[in-house]
């Protein structure tokens, strides 16, 4: 049993350092620009150190699978706070056009995609087509070589910035609820389509309302077969995957919650001495270590194709309660200051209630408890819901 | 990165798992609980897992044993907390622990030959009651002869050999000397402990026994949290198959969305808590600086996660869960041995606290 990922990673962890002490910071020391991010990108993907799955004609770095090497990239770009690669917008779409695409939509969308230069849209939810997508109703109808797009689209992020979207609509309103559903690409800088933004409960605006009315994309922006679309979705939800950075990300977050508590006072001396605080954030820190080495344990099976067993289905619900449990923690802590809008707490305001849409954001708690239930469990599946979680 | 078992491993388990299966089965288990009189152990099965080396894992090979690691004798915790196994392994395989590190070579190689080969059982005797279980506080001398009470130690009474914790370290203590074991009416029927009065009977101190014993507590630690995860474990499991067989309105009750959400619920408080007690074992064997933190989070944890899903088990269960001819309450009351033995979750999230330097 070893945790680290042993000296056959030393020397490529040598190589991504280097690489990346040659490329990151910019010459110019501009860590924001646009540009010095995408030269960036475009020069790791050269090298072979990101978007590795992806084959090279299509911009990708076309790297046989490797996840430790994927994790030690990770890390290192991390360490060097480094541009991740990821893709602006939504990057489901890719995995998406790589298996269901026509030669041309992969060509002409993957590469742009990855480099940034298209921005997508993820066109799902719609007001009364939530947990239950396949009962959505934005329309779509085939007119010579166009389709025309009617509906409504809802909690779209990014739509704002993004150039394109991928969207389900429904294409034969004869057929059964998920039969009747295709997936199109549209180009959704066009006149026909109007993005409303939505003021979340923390005043940031990160997504929107997108309308379409009389909205237009060429026949051939269908992708997969028509009234296949539900399928095509399949293979996007099967690509998301929660993994080391999902828990990186719970770490770093555990981190502020203990420089918080030692940075506040009460009774005169740091929060952190109070025993109740301190028996909170060490059943928290035991939640956090069991998600972590979990992990580990996880992908450590992944590496080597080996059954994951339970936990497979398990990290995102986790997470979205240990969030939810550290939030609270901080409450405890900022007491007054936890109202102040205008203060030095806000973002601990903000996580409180960001940490909520993780439990609705790809997949609600409850959706989260069928797959547990149905897929780690074997459980037999809820009779209404028809296909499977 | 290789966080996972080895073939090895993996095999060892299995052939441990078959004769758990064969000779551990629910009615074996409950012949523990009733039989009148003082609970024992069961002698036959754990015969049988002497055969297959249990006792031998830890004890170096130059001693007769199979060298293995605190990894491997966690798994097999797991496994037999799992099987709630009626077998004296806590105590005899910690005091193996305590041997090992810190027996001179006269002490280890008079002892250890004979624990790896089953010849003699041995326990550890830590608590001295009021919650007093951890190093820094035994008051116990073994200078002049050891004089007082320890308590909840496991089969004492049966014991060839004890190893003690004093003030001074840790200290021997052969059967015959100055000292008796009375049988406290657990509730763990599975694993009997006693409370052990000392009359200033004749002790050795082991060699390196103040530099290591915090050490042996630390395995403690990680091994209760085995168990208990394997205990937990096996209640989620026991409740998921009840769901899936028991019908109500026409229907197994596991269709019922809020049984599904509580099957659930249980699931994802024990499954993730494995990589916390794989961890707590792996830093043991090779991350000394990690070790003592890990293994108070591991029984913190782990303790409190199953005691709470024997609760739920119950619950899943209906009536028959409460009765004590089902399982369910076997692994309660392990579970409620798992909570106290080494002290409270609580105790042990105030020194993860302070071991992380908070």
């Amino acid at each position: 049993m070893k945790l680290g990922f042993g000296a056959e990673y030393d020397s490529f962890r040598a190589e991504v350092r280097a690489f990346i002490q040659q490329h990151w910071p910019p010459a110019d020391g501009d860590l924001k620009s646009r540009e010095n991010e995408r030269a960036f990108v475009i020069a790791a993907i050269e090298r072979g150190y990101m978007h590795r799955s992806i084959p090279r004609r299509f911009g990708g770095s076309e790297q046989a699978p490797d996840i430790g090497k994927a994790e030690v990239i990770r890390e290192e770009l991390t360490r060097a706070r480094a541009p991740a690669g990821r893709i602006p917008g939504n990057g489901l779409v890719v995995p998406t056009l790589l298996e269901w695409g026509t030669e041309e939509q992969k060509e002409r969308f993957i590469a742009p995609t990855l480099r940034g230069d298209i921005i997508w849209a993820q066109g799902f939810s719609e007001p009364n087509a939530g947990s239950d997508l396949a009962s959505l109703r934005t329309r779509a109808e085939l007119v010579g070589d166009k389709w025309i797009i009617n509906g409504q689209k809802i909690w779209t992020t990014h739509a704002h910035k993004a150039t394109h979207m991928f969207c389900l609509v429904r294409t034969e309103p004869d057929a059964t609820k998920h039969a009747g559903i295709s997936y199109l690409l549209v180009d959704i800088r066009q006149p026909g389509v109007t993005v409303r933004p939505l003021v979340q409960m923390t005043r940031q605006r990160e997504f929107n309302e997108v309308f379409f009315d009389n909205a237009e994309t060429p026949a051939d922006m269908l992708v997969g077969e028509r009234g296949k679309g539900w399928n095509v979705t399949r293979s996007t939800l099967k690509h998301e995957r929660s993994g080391i950075a999902t828990m990186t990300w719970s770490l770093s977050m555990f981190r502020d919650l203990v420089k918080l508590t030692k940075e506040v006072e009460r009774n005169g001396q740091p929060a952190i001495k109070d025993p109740r605080i301190r028996e909170e954030l060490a059943a928290i820190e035991g939640e956090l270590m069991s998600l972590t080495y979990s992990t580990y344990r996880a992908t450590s099976h992944d590496i080597r194709d080996r059954e994951i067993g339970w936990f497979q289905t398990m990290p995102k619900l986790y997470m979205t309660d240990l969030a939810g449990r550290i939030s609270k923690l901080a409450r405890d802590i900022v007491e007054d200051d936890f109202t102040d809008m205008g203060g030095a707490r806000l973002k601990w305001i903000e996580r409180f209630m960001i940490s909520l849409s993780m439990s609705i954001a790809g997949g609600t708690s409850n959706v989260q408890r069928n797959i547990i239930a149905e897929r780690s469990l074997g459980l037999p599946r809820d009779r209404i819901q028809g296909a499977g979680a | 990165m290789n966080f996972l078992l080895s073939d090895d491993q993996l095999a060892f388990l299995a052939a441990v798992e078959d004769l758990l299966r064969d000779r551990c089965s629910p009615p074996d288990v409950h012949r523990a609980f009733d039989v009148e009189g003082d609970a024992q152990f069961d002698a036959g099965l754990w015969s049988g897992l002497v055969d297959m080396g249990l006792p031998a894992m830890f004890v170096p090979e130059e001693h007769g044993g199979l060298g293995l690691e605190m990894i491997d004798l966690a798994i097999i915790s797991e496994l037999l907390g799992a099987y709630a196994a009626p077998v004296p392994w806590l105590g005899h395989a910690l005091a193996v622990v305590g041997l090992t590190l810190a027996g001179s070579e006269t002490q280890k190689a008079k002892w250890l030959p004979r624990l790896a080969s089953g010849e003699l059982l041995a326990t550890v005797a830590f608590g001295e009651g009021k919650s007093t279980w951890l190093p820094e506080e035994w008051q116990m001398q073994a200078d002049g002869g050891l004089d007082g009470i320890k308590t909840l130690v496991p089969n004492a009474a049966e014991a060839d050999l004890i190893l003690v914790g004093v003030a001074e370290g840790l200290a021997l203590v052969e059967k015959g000397a100055a000292y008796n074991a009375v049988r406290v009416d657990s509730g763990d029927r599975t694993r009997p402990v006693d409370t052990v009065t000392f009359a200033r009977a004749d002790c050795e101190l082991l060699g390196k026994g103040s530099e290591v014993r915090d050490r042996l507590i630390d395995a403690a630690a990680v091994l209760i949290a085995a168990d208990a995860f394997g205990g937990a474990e096996r209640c989620v499991r026991m409740s998921v198959e009840y769901a899936k067989l028991r019908e109500q309105y026409g229907q197994p009750i596991a269709a019922f969305q809020g049984l599904r959400y509580q099957l659930v619920s249980m699931a994802l408080a024990t499954e993730p808590s494995r990589g916390l007690y794989w961890y707590a074992a792996h830093a043991w064997d090779a991350l000394p600086e990690k070790a003592a933190h890990a293994a108070a989070q591991a029984k913190a944890h782990l303790a409190d996660t199953y005691l709470q899903v024997t609760r739920d088990t119950v619950e899943a269960h209906g009536g028959i869960g409460f009765t004590w001819e089902h399982d369910t309450h076997v692994y309660m009351k392990r579970a409620m041995l798992d909570w106290v033995w080494l002290g409270s979750p609580a105790r042990h999230r105030l020194r993860a606290a302070d071991l992380a330097g908070w």
